[in-house]
């Protein structure tokens, strides 16, 4: 079997006198569906940030197939192959949804001056209206992103995820604010992508159903630190998680 | 109604083209001149719309580009270079000053960079006035002529007039390529949300420094045909009122769209004009008008013509849904 895909090896970040994350070390496998879950405030976006390039870890090494890539620019880090959700809701409001979905590809494909002197659409419009069917939002393709309801936007933002077919996407609260109906969509569009393409994902999520459902394996964070991990039924059973999280 | 609305549009710009070819015809030599200094001026403006309107990078020394054109054009041409060589320097000269005027706002953002500008502006003015050795300083540099064009003389007003709209067309096809490539895909990306933008693979450090080297650029070229149309460049036109002047034309006549520099420029230099016959007068009567247009449109004049176009759709829409659901119900009595 291959080597993980992603290692974060002892990362830890501080703000001033608070650690927001304290040596959190596990690996991502190619293919799985990794949870992370956590009470409020445990460091689950930080540590997201901190791997993206979003935020530059204070100690510890982010790697990714072999390479440390810690402390890259977002944007290098995106362009090797892994994207991103946000917590809160992230589109372009005054891009149509195909611009939406041709930005989020452009910048993988070609050098600055190919897309200046290149196809106006880089080429991108068959695929953009490809993600536009698969998340079913296709009345919706001219329409400026501004206008889609929450859960539409929410669509969008996971379609633009993978729009350049990354091998990693690091979804954050994905079923936050998505009323039912749309949830069950969108975690059977991810089953497909990961059954079909075979990309990796980590999800973080306060949904215990939906990531119970979901995932292969779960990380369990408190206070900064790793409290366990293991499948969602081994880290259901386990008492510290329990108290820490769960509860009752 | 797509096809309408893109007939209407092209409509609308040959109306406006054949306007700008015959109006100056009738015109005095002072009429003249100002529909020149229109056009210089829509030039400048664009140049900031893009840095300002698509890119969101506020900028405060776009005037100061107009004055390193002017400069560069006025101090090679009375060196005796035919105009193609300063208008190249000119333009040149400002896409890297732009470049590294758009350092800073890689670190800050909104009206911190505005105030950064808004001292480059300041510097620049400065060096105009005390570098005498360069630019002659408060007696300012003359004596170099209107250029002529494959042997075209541009020399009488209403040739320049021509010649300026010319130029004015070849900025306007250049900036419709740069917005409508992936790359004005990025400037927008980038004034919308940079950290999602940044997430998608978006260069935003590249991509902010080509914003405000482009916009400088276009600003440089608008100097280029300053100089040739004032015929006398001293430092007085290049204060930071002229970088203000410049951000009002984009504001009023609508940020980020594509035509709103040209009626931002016509209110700014034209209203004026005509605001004459009030004498003492008309400047409170334009500061009344722009202060109510703002009110009633912050996002200027296109900006109205767009709330109309959408609120038009919506009414459509919803007569649309209304007839739908009348036709599915017949039987109501």
């Amino acid at each position: 079997m291959a080597g993980p895909i992603l290692e974060v090896r002892d990362v830890r970040k501080r703000f001033g006198g608070i650690t927001a994350v304290d040596g959190v070390s596990f690996e991502v496998r190619e293919g799985e569906i990794l949870g992370i879950i956590g009470p409020n405030g445990c460091g689950k976006s930080t540590l997201f940030n901190c791997i993206l390039g979003q935020l530059r870890p204070t100690e510890g090494r982010v790697v990714l197939d072999g390479q440390d890539v810690t402390g890259l620019r977002p944007s290098e880090i995106n362009r090797r192959g892994v994207s991103r959700t946000f917590q809160l809701l992230q589109v372009f409001p005054q891009l149509s949804v195909r611009e939406n979905l041709i930005l989020a590809g452009q910048e993988h494909k070609g050098s600055m001056a190919s897309r200046l002197f290149g196809k106006r659409d880089a080429g991108l419009t068959p695929e953009a209206d490809r993600m536009i069917a698969f998340f079913r939002l296709g009345h919706l393709a001219d329409e400026k992103a501004g206008g889609l309801s929450y859960g539409q936007q929410k669509l969008l933002d996971a379609a633009m995820a993978f729009m350049a077919g990354p091998r990693m996407v690091l979804l954050d609260e994905p079923a936050g604010g998505v009323n039912l109906t749309m949830l069950g969509h969108l975690e059977e569009r991810l089953r497909a992508i990961n059954a079909e393409q075979g990309a990796t994902f980590v999800v973080i999520e306060h949904n215990m159903d939906f990531v119970m459902r979901l995932c292969t394996r779960v990380v369990v964070l408190a206070e900064g630190r790793k409290i366990a991990e293991g499948t969602p039924a081994e880290v259901r059973a386990n008492q510290t998680v329990i108290d820490a999280y769960l509860g009752h | 109604m797509g096809a309408n609305a893109a007939t209407l549009r092209a409509a609308a710009f040959a109306a406006g083209l054949l306007f700008l070819l015959l109006v100056p015809l009738g015109l005095s030599r002072y009429g003249v001149y100002i529909m020149s200094l229109w056009a210089v001026m829509t030039i400048a403006a664009m140049g900031l719309n893009l840095t300002l309107g698509y890119a969101g990078q506020v900028s405060l020394a776009q005037g100061a580009f107009v004055g390193i054109g002017s400069y560069a054009v006025a101090i090679l041409s009375t060196n005796g270079m035919p105009f193609i060589v300063p208008l190249l320097v000119a333009v040149g000269l400002s896409f890297a000053i732009g470049w590294l005027l758009g350092y800073p706002a890689l670190r800050v953002q909104h009206h911190y960079l505005a105030f950064v500008t808004l001292a480059f502006s300041t510097l620049v003015y400065l060096v105009f006035r005390n570098e005498e050795w360069l630019t002659k300083g408060i007696y300012g540099i003359m004596g170099f002529k209107r250029p002529t064009i494959f042997g075209i003389s541009t020399a009488t007003p209403l040739a320049f007039y021509y010649f300026c709209l010319a130029m004015l067309a070849i900025a306007t096809a250049f900036l419709a390529w740069i917005v409508r490539s992936p790359w004005g895909r990025a400037f927008v990306a980038l004034r919308e949300n940079p950290v999602r933008a940044l997430s998608l693979g978006v260069d935003t450090r590249r991509y902010t420094l080509m914003a405000f080297a482009i916009g400088s650029a276009m600003g440089g070229f608008a100097g280029a045909v300053y100089a040739p149309l004032v015929e006398f460049v001293d430092p007085t036109p290049f204060t930071l009122a002229l970088s203000l002047n410049i951000l009002m034309m984009v504001i009023v006549g609508g940020s980020g769209f594509f035509f709103g520099p040209f009626l931002g420029a016509a209110i700014a230099v034209l209203l004026p004009e005509w605001l004459r016959f009030a004498h003492g007068w008309y400047l409170v009567i334009y500061a009344a008008f722009v202060m109510g247009l703002l009110i009633y449109s912050p996002t200027g004049l296109l900006g109205v013509a767009d709330r109309w176009t959408a609120n038009r759709k919506t009414r459509r829409a919803s007569a649309e849904r209304a007839a739908a659901s009348a036709s599915l119900s017949p039987e109501k009595p």
